[in-house]
């Protein structure tokens, strides 16, 4: 596991097994995804511990990261598979904590789990 | 990442907030990249410019940096939102005027170039071969890497302002000689920029830091930008390299069921209520070609052309823009039809375009259906 920010959360994961591209697709006031072909499409990603592949498409993502912090409907945490920079700049000034993580821990994540995640802990992700 | 004493004391915040922040994105930026120091770059290109993407946050966020951060390399600056020159035609509200306006002043104030441009490639002086520099906007740090022999990470708005604000960026892979582990081998057939468009797409998807793209012939200027454009779009992946690769490479075919997956998925109307060229922003060449495919005929549409206002300057020179006009077409500087805030879903339905990344944001942005054609396709049918 690599820890690209730093904190401590606890909540209910949703996964996407897809990428997702920050700018065009989740709306920077509500967190909702607007992308029909995604597989969040019309879900919140508000409170939620974010578990998706990685970030792709805009440099202008890292905007959306720090807009939906700004008005409070940002996820708790990000969990990727695969590190990118839209992702871990945005994360990196909106502290939202994200950690990567290798295959095997991005296959036993799912949607609805309630897990912990502390960056200062020996295992930093423990199911609750 | 091995910081040097003077980077640990930004960090700690001992140089002040603005520099503990940048040094805090260049250390997220470097791990993340998997670097062990920082090197220097030469130039920064900035986005996150335009009010329709970075909003309230982003606005309050620019002038509150602004008092204190300066710039300590030549950075320039990506497409806003409308062109001061003809923005009352577009309906925009005042508040927009005021916030993107705000937005221009920060920039201008931290010592930013206000270029406007999404291809800063093609309006500025390229430095000497395997210069490092930090270009956030996807399509301008492939083109970099790809085209231009300059090295950049495909950075975010923010690890591109760290850079612009410290003069520095993590040393990755990107930056070193960067071999990539795929090979997209293309097989359609007589591809024009749309084609193209939809082959960089692909590539983002399968690709990570960079691929090979065998089996395509010389690629014209459009269809150069159009290729990144695509690519930037879709994924990660910051460079492509001409030929088979290593032996070892995986292979993956680009071919017509490919391309078709594409197509239907961008492709949402069989026709558009208006068409926009430009996304990437027209340079001057493409202004000249259009031009002249133009002549003696007229747009039946509405036709918004994008480009950078050096451009628009020096097309009203030579004497395209009055042909433009003349043929029916509106043309922009300073802003893209990638997010432009000047299409509505309230007054149009649909658009067509030749742009695979105008498409892509057109269709999850601005909410409109979008009609893919090829120019020459576009000027065939849209023009009497």
């Amino acid at each position: 596991m690599k820890i690209l920010v730093q904190g401590k959360t606890q909540g209910i994961i949703l996964k996407s097994q897809h990428p997702i591209n920050f700018l065009g697709t989740v709306d920077k006031k509500t967190g909702i995804i607007s992308d029909k072909n995604h597989e969040l499409f019309d879900k919140s990603i508000k409170d939620k511990i974010l578990v998706f592949p990685n970030g792709v498409g805009s440099s202008v993502g890292a905007y959306t990261i720090y807009s939906i912090k700004s008005n409070n409907a940002a996820p708790l945490a990000m969990v990727c598979h695969k590190a990118d920079l839209t992702v871990a700049t945005g994360c990196a000034l909106a502290n939202i904590p994200l950690v990567i993580i290798d295959d095997e821990e991005f296959s036993s994540l799912q949607t609805g789990q309630k897990i912990s995640l502390d960056t200062e802990s020996f295992n930093p992700i423990a199911f609750l | 990442m091995e910081l040097t004493r003077e980077e640990e004391s930004a960090l700690k915040g001992e140089q002040g907030e603005i520099m503990q922040m940048a040094y805090r994105i260049l250390l997220a930026t470097g791990e993340a990249t998997d670097a062990d120091k920082l090197i220097p770059i030469e130039w920064a290109h900035l986005s996150g410019v335009n009010y329709n993407t970075i909003g309230d946050a982003g606005e309050e966020f620019l002038s509150g940096i602004s008092k204190n951060a300066r710039v300590k390399v030549k950075t320039t600056l990506n497409p806003m939102g409308f062109d001061i020159d003809n923005v009352s035609n577009y309906g925009l509200d005042d508040n927009f005027i005021s916030k993107q306006l705000s937005i221009r002043k920060s920039y201008e104030t931290m010592g930013v170039t206000p270029s406007f441009s999404c291809i800063p490639y093609e309006i500025f002086d390229m430095p000497k071969e395997g210069t490092q520099v930090s270009f956030a906007e996807s399509n301008a740090a492939i083109h970099a890497n790809s085209f231009d022999n300059l090295k950049t990470n495909k950075e975010s708005s923010f690890s591109a302002l760290a850079s612009a604000i410290t003069g520095k960026s993590p040393y990755s892979s990107l930056r070193k000689e960067d071999s990539p582990n795929i090979t997209i081998r293309m097989k359609v057939d007589n591809p024009n920029e749309l084609t193209y468009g939809m082959l960089g797409f692909f590539a983002g998807k399968v690709g990570n830091n960079s691929v090979n793209i065998s089996g395509v012939g010389e690629m014209d200027r459009r269809s150069c930008k159009a290729l990144c454009g695509g690519m930037g779009t879709s994924g990660t992946c910051a460079k492509f390299l001409f030929g088979d690769g290593d032996p070892g490479c995986e292979k993956v075919d680009f071919d017509k069921k490919e391309m078709n997956e594409i197509h239907d998925e961008l492709n949402t109307a069989e026709k558009g209520d208006l068409i926009t060229l430009g996304s990437p922003q027209l340079g001057l060449e493409e202004i000249s070609d259009l031009t002249g495919k133009l002549k003696g005929r007229s747009f039946k549409k509405r036709c918004m052309i994008f480009c950078p206002r050096t451009v628009k300057e020096q097309a009203r020179k030579i004497g395209y823009t009055n042909e433009l006009e003349r043929a029916g077409c509106e043309i922009l500087a300073d802003c893209c039809t990638c997010l432009t805030p000047l299409i509505s879903k309230d007054n149009i339905d649909s658009v067509t375009t030749n742009s695979i990344k105008g498409a892509y944001y057109l269709k999850n942005s601005n909410g409109v259906d979008v009609n893919l054609k090829s120019l020459s396709q576009i000027i065939k049918d849209e023009t009497r």
